[in-house]
């Protein structure tokens, strides 16, 4: 036993090793930690930035001049004035998004109490700005019309209000969301492709064969990548967050960090079983490049951390519990976004550790069957 | 053999010929006249820049510092290398290197016929004539990869010769490959130039043995010329008898300092004392046997060979003792305990030293030793005194601290012998551990194993295929194809076929092995028998489209035969648009929310089902208290709290100002900003429904109607599927393109490009065209999914989506061909490929916003970048039902941007070697 972990703990150290002086790997694991962490805090489409509008401006009234000069940057572009006959070109050439139409005789009609239209037309191909910036138009255009009327007549408005406050992100800063959620991201890809590179680069130099003629297991050689690796992961993760997203960014961590690395640590252990397992599929290093696109795209697009889970079809939620990125999302948003503790977060660190032993115990089987036709 | 060749004109005149690579010195000054119409050998070991200077001449590599005339012109112009070339043949060193090794024999041959241009006919003659004569044609249909090393030479020599050079070019043609097959490509080679008088050969070889029968000899080592002349000349200047001493004696002094002849003392053994014992040991790989019943024992001290040729079974056997791998059948013993691939224990008896130096060369030599140590369990006192003797007796000292790399091969491979030695084992197991090293530092190797077996008492079962080691055993194997053909002393086995010597009687036991003496084919009346035909005249031509298709047919075939890639190819982009078209949904529903109502009156309860009849929320149990509502924002089980406070109805009838409190979910702001949008959507509907109500219609008299134009549900899949196809059409046919380019520079069969007509873009775009199609066949499937499974129909003019979809997919393969161009691995190309397609499209290309909302740089990369185009037509097509004439705009700079980065592909690509 004591061997073993000698073994285990030498082997490890020697990856360690290996990886300082693999200039590639250092600069992918850097880059992803701190400018790509950095960048896509800010790199998140923006739910309505410059967008384009045109108008149509028929009226030719104070009250329409009053609406188009509404629309300003950096939320919308400055409206492009056009003729009716351009607005359907205009659209399917996507050179518009939104169209607002004031017919003639709109502030007229306003005025006299008659009931008036204009009309709203949002290119819907956008999903990114048409609903946003739809109802941002249709509250600007309520307020201009409702101030303008009050110029005219004092009316009695329902005394009627809403206090939205928004929780865990009071201003909805969009650069806590993308960093946070970058950063898990990023120790599951980086666990998944240290690990399978650690095994391939292995097997490339011939070095696999060279160990199993010396007296150490698969066991010893399967652990000793794993724990090296999950070290390293961990390791940049938890400098990136003190260092890039609290002290660099200033985003605030709701919930105890100590928590959240012991759940990443619990993570590790599956990706850097898939890492392995991956990497035994696989013969060279292309090979593996090709199946960690196939594999890592929908671990991080379908385990809810681009886009909420409940939107997708009951048959794919289902089948993403069976990831471990899925209940890592969950229960990294709860710990560092809303602040949850072991309480709220211990089905996932339970289902965690289960898929982590199924897929250690597929990984290792694997990882026996196939060594000895590594050489 | 021997022609009075030298009078005529040299067939190669090199003058003061220099080629650096990074900080090594391949060739130091080069003046050199290699005389026409006779075979001339380069004689050295690996490493000397014999390859450097072949390849220099065959024109496969630019020309650095000097002068090379061949063939009567300047290596430097380019329209002489494009007039020479089919006239050179060049056959790169590595067993079937320039071949394919998933085509067949046949669609090899064919492969080269066609691109020096021959037609069918002809292609069919001339194949048919060579495989004769070299006895391949029964194996027509076979993978060029699956034929034994000296098959693959014989096809490496067919294709060479299928243009009917003037000059042939052969670098290591028979490294690896097993003596009768030796013989037989040399016997093979001089009955060519019986019927082919005029034909100058070159080769390069480091077997010194064979070189004994070339008509003129040109000696090298590191970069320079040592000396040069016919084998006898040589010998009689330095005075000996044989080519390997004469090399060694003409090596500079510092090189052969303390070089002594290696002698070994008798063994001192009784015989009885049985190291390793096999009996009828077997291995199958499925339904090939690569080790038939192989039986042998070795006496404690012994060194023991093993001789044969590569892929024989000789590192099998090898790893089977030493339980790498499971015998399917028959029994090892070491050391009298029966082999066990699970018994970690014997393990510590054995040291083992591969074919591939298995250092780890992230760690220096010291840290090697260090590690293995301890693997090996040596106690820790005493590793340190151990890695101090192993670095004396092995004499690593200077070396201690460097990385592996970077030391000479010489000491890397007597490192790689320390790290098997550091905790002593009884036996060592060396598989060809001196492959590839000068004469002078394999005898040094050996005078070590000398020492190890004769001093220490340790056991050394070694294999090699060169004679001259075998002979140095106190008994050997000779293995062939799986099975071990006999075991003796090396006197005793030349004894008992009565030949000469070792290399005679192992062809002697092979003959016999093979059954009767193959049939004798005729060769020089099979090549004499059909006069060939000039190439044809398209080999002239500036553009061929025969040889653009030829590498397009072979692309495909390769492409067929690569399960990884095909399924990439053909089932990635289906993946990827499932997950995408699911995962990246903007669509923000059924969220959940629960009301805090501390008023309970008809009002409030108005208020709360008013959230309740829209379709976005679901209504969980009503909020108890703010605890509870904490507790279950945290959970993650309410992305909304609504709290109406008390009094509320009675203090909105009296016209009191109130305020609903309203708390959501924020830690994803950009959901969070949909949610706020349908919170305020709501609370105006119901204050406008309550002033319709309560003061009649004076405020309402003016309504905005908005209009959802192309996609009126806002749903996420009508608006994401129209995106995602461009998309996964970029990348992954840009990612499949730039590896099949790749792939030919790493696995060295881009030397085709070098040597051959073939221009840059018939290269080039041969490789695309597969690609194209490929991709217009993951377009259609792309289409059908969209429209049977995510149910969103193509509105506008399909015949204008797909002409589209074709100039795109020139675009995006031809994205592939750049990263390729400029590229040396494939790990490399294919991240490039990624990356250089996913940022500009996803980021500048207006996936989320449009172009026009851009501004700078992004602005100016986002209106050329061919993405950003098909983006819009693809929009517009799907969605907004139109047709080409409306998509003027985007068509023109989509079919501007192919031809422009398929043109720069072509111009970065080089067509010689840096």
């Amino acid at each position: 036993m004591r061997r073993t972990l000698e073994n285990i703990y030498r082997l490890g150290v020697k990856e360690l090793w290996s990886l300082r002086r693999d200039p590639i790997m250092l600069g992918l694991i850097i880059f992803a930690f701190t400018f790509s962490v950095y960048t896509s805090a800010n790199a998140l489409p923006e739910t309505l930035q410059n967008a384009s509008i045109a108008i149509v401006d028929e009226d030719e009234s104070p009250l329409s001049q009053r609406i188009i000069s509404a629309f300003y940057p950096p939320q919308f572009l400055t409206p492009k004035m056009i003729a009716p006959a351009e607005v359907d070109p205009g659209m399917d050439a996507g050179k518009f998004t939104f169209v607002l139409h004031i017919p003639y005789g709109f502030q007229r009609d306003v005025l006299a109490g008659h009931s008036a239209e204009i009309q709203l037309s949002t290119d819907a191909t956008r999903m990114g700005q048409a609903f946003t910036g739809s109802s941002y138009i249709q509250q600007i255009v309520s307020a201009e019309v409702s101030e303008h009327l009050n110029r005219y007549r004092s009316g009695d408005p329902p005394r009627v209000d809403i206090a939205l406050r928004a929780r865990f992100n009071p201003s909805l800063d969009k650069s806590w969301f993308g960093a946070l959620a970058r950063i898990i991201d990023q120790i599951t890809m980086l666990s998944i492709i240290l690990t399978g590179a650690a095994l391939i680069r292995e097997r490339e130099h011939g070095t696999v064969e060279h160990l199993l003629v010396m007296p150490v297991t698969p066991l010893e050689i399967m652990l000793s990548k794993v724990w090296s690796m999950a070290f390293v992961v961990l390791l940049a993760s938890m400098l990136s967050l003190l260092l890039i997203v609290q002290g660099l960014m200033q985003v605030p961590v709701a919930g105890s960090l100590p928590l959240f690395f012991t759940g990443a640590a619990l993570v590790l252990f599956a990706t850097t079983s898939l890492g392995i397992f991956l990497a035994t599929l696989a013969r060279t290093m292309p090979q593996f490049g090709m199946l960690i696109v196939l594999v890592l795209m929908p671990l991080q697009m379908l385990s809810g951390g681009n886009s909420p889970r409940e939107s997708m079809p009951q048959l794919v939620q289902d089948v993403m519990l069976l990831a471990p990125t899925t209940h890592f999302v969950e229960m990294g948003q709860a710990i560092l976004f809303r602040g949850a503790g072991f309480g709220v977060v211990w089905p996932q660190f339970l289902a965690v550790t289960v898929i982590g032993a199924v897929f250690f115990a597929i990984a290792l089987a694997r990882f026996r069957s196939t060594i000895s036709a590594m050489t | 053999m021997s022609h009075d060749a030298p009078s005529r004109d040299p067939v190669a005149r090199l003058e003061g010929v220099r080629v650096r690579y990074a900080k090594t010195e391949a060739l130091r000054g080069i003046d050199l006249e290699i005389p026409a119409g006779s075979m001339v050998g380069l004689i050295g070991p690996d490493g000397v820049g014999k390859s450097t200077l072949l390849s220099l001449m065959s024109g496969a590599r630019a020309l650095q510092e000097g002068e090379v005339h061949v063939l009567g012109g300047d290596m430097r112009e380019r329209s002489h290398r494009l007039n020479v070339c089919p006239r050179i043949a060049y056959m790169p060193q590595g067993l079937g290197k320039n071949l394919s090794p998933t085509l067949s024999v046949e669609e090899n041959l064919q492969f080269f016929a066609r691109l020096f241009g021959h037609d069918a006919d002809e292609r069919r003659r001339r194949i048919d004539r060579l495989t004769c004569a070299t006895g391949l044609d029964p194996f027509l249909t076979r993978p060029a990869g699956k034929l034994s090393g000296g098959m693959k030479q014989k096809l490496g020599l067919c294709c060479a010769l299928i243009h009917d050079p003037d000059l042939l070019i052969l670098d290591e043609p028979t490294t690896g490959v097993d003596p009768l097959a030796r013989a037989q490509f040399w016997d093979l080679i001089s009955d060519i130039r019986e019927t082919q008088k005029a034909m100058s050969v070159v080769v390069a070889t480091a077997y010194m043995d064979e070189a004994q029968g070339f008509d003129w000899l040109v000696a090298m080592d590191d970069g320079r010329i040592l000396d040069t002349g016919t084998p006898q000349e040589i010998l009689d200047r330095t005075g000996t008898h044989a080519l390997e001493e004469a090399f060694i004696a003409l090596l500079p002094e510092e090189k052969t300092q303390g070089y002594e002849p290696v002698t070994i003392p008798p063994l001192q053994a009784d015989g009885t004392d049985i190291a390793i014992e096999a009996r009828d040991l077997t291995m199958r790989f499925g339904d090939f046997t690569a080790v038939d019943h192989v039986s042998f024992s070795i006496h404690r001290g012994e060194i023991f060979g093993f001789l044969g040729s590569n892929g024989c079974g000789k590192s099998t056997t090898m790893k089977m003792l030493t339980g790498l791998l499971s015998a399917s059948e028959g029994e090892a013993w070491l050391f009298g305990n029966e082999v066990d691939s699970h018994d970690i224990s014997t393990r510590r008896r054995v040291g083992y030293m591969s074919q591939a130096f298995s250092l780890y060369g992230e760690l220096t030599v010291r840290q090697n030793l260090d590690l293995h140590a301890r693997l090996f369990h040596v106690p820790a006192d005493a590793i340190a005194a151990r890695v101090a003797e192993m670095v004396e007796q092995f004499e690593l000292g200077p070396v201690l601290d460097a990385l592996p790399a970077s030391v000479p091969l010489g000491i890397r491979q007597r490192l790689s012998l320390a790290v098997a030695m550091v905790h002593k084992p009884e036996l060592l197991i060396l598989d060809e551990p001196t492959s590839g090293v000068d004469p002078v530092a394999r005898d040094g190797f050996w005078r070590l194993l000398v020492e190890l077996s004769r001093r220490d008492k340790v056991t050394i079962f070694i294999s090699t295929h060169f004679m001259n080691e075998a002979l140095r055993c106190d008994r050997m194997s000779m293995m062939h194809a799986g099975k071990v053909l006999d075991s003796d002393t090396p006197a005793r086995l030349i004894e008992k076929r009565g030949a000469d010597n070792l290399e005679d009687a192992f062809i002697g036991y092979l003959l016999e092995a093979e059954g009767e003496e193959p049939e004798k084919h005729d060769t020089a009346a099979d090549l004499a028998a059909a006069p060939s035909e000039p190439a044809a005249a398209a080999t002239r031509s500036p553009f061929s489209l025969q040889r653009c298709l030829t590498y397009a047919w072979r692309e495909t075939l390769e492409l067929q035969r690569d399960p990884v890639r095909a399924t990439l190819a053909l089932a990635g982009s289906l993946i990827l648009m499932i997950v995408i078209g699911f995962g990246i949904t903007m669509d923000v529903n059924e969220l959940s929310y629960a009301v805090l109502d501390r008023d309970h009156s008809a009002l409030s309860e108005n208020y709360a089902l008013d959230i309740a009849g829209s379709g976005y929320f679901v209504e969980k149990a009503p909020i108890r208290d703010y605890d509870d509502l904490d507790r279950r924002m945290v959970d993650g089980e309410l992305a909304l709290a609504i709290e109406i406070p008390p009094g509320f109805g009675r203090d909105l009838t009296a016209g009191h100002e109130v305020t609903i409190g309203a708390w959501f979910d924020g830690a994803n702001p950009q959901r969070a900003e949909t949610v706020k949008g349908y919170i305020q959507g709501m609370h105006q509907h119901w204050l406008a429904e309550q002033a319709r109500q309560r003061t009649g219609a004076t405020l309402g008299s003016f309504s905005i109607e908005n209009r959802y134009r192309y996609n009126p549900d806002v749903q996420s899949l009508p608006a994401m599927v129209p995106i995602v196809i461009p998309l996964l059409l970029l990348m992954l046919p840009a990612m499949l393109t730039a590896l099949a380019v790749v792939r030919e520079k790493e696995i060295g069969s881009i030397i085709n490009l070098y040597v051959t007509p073939v221009t840059r873009s018939e290269f080039m775009l041969g490789k695309q065209a597969p690609y194209v199609a490929l991709a217009l066949v993951n377009f259609l499937l792309m289409v059908l999914m969209s429209i049977f499974i995510f149910d969103v129909p193509v509105k506008g003019s399909f015949p204008a989506l797909f002409l589209a979809a074709f100039i795109y997919s020139v675009s995006a393969t031809g994205m592939g061909l750049l990263a390729s161009a400029v590229t040396r691995s494939q790990i490399a190309a294919l991240f490039l490929a990624m990356i250089g397609t996913m940022i500009p499209a996803t980021i500048f290309g207006g996936m989320f916003d449009p172009v026009s909302s851009m501004e700078g740089m992004g602005r100016i990369i986002g209106e050329i970048y061919p993405a950003s185009h098909m983006f819009t037509i693809s929009r517009g097509i799907f969605a907004k039902a139109l047709g080409l004439s409306d998509l003027r705009s985007s068509f023109l700079p989509l079919a501007l941007s192919a031809p422009t980065i398929v043109g720069i592909a072509i111009l970065l690509l080089k067509k010689q070697e840096a």
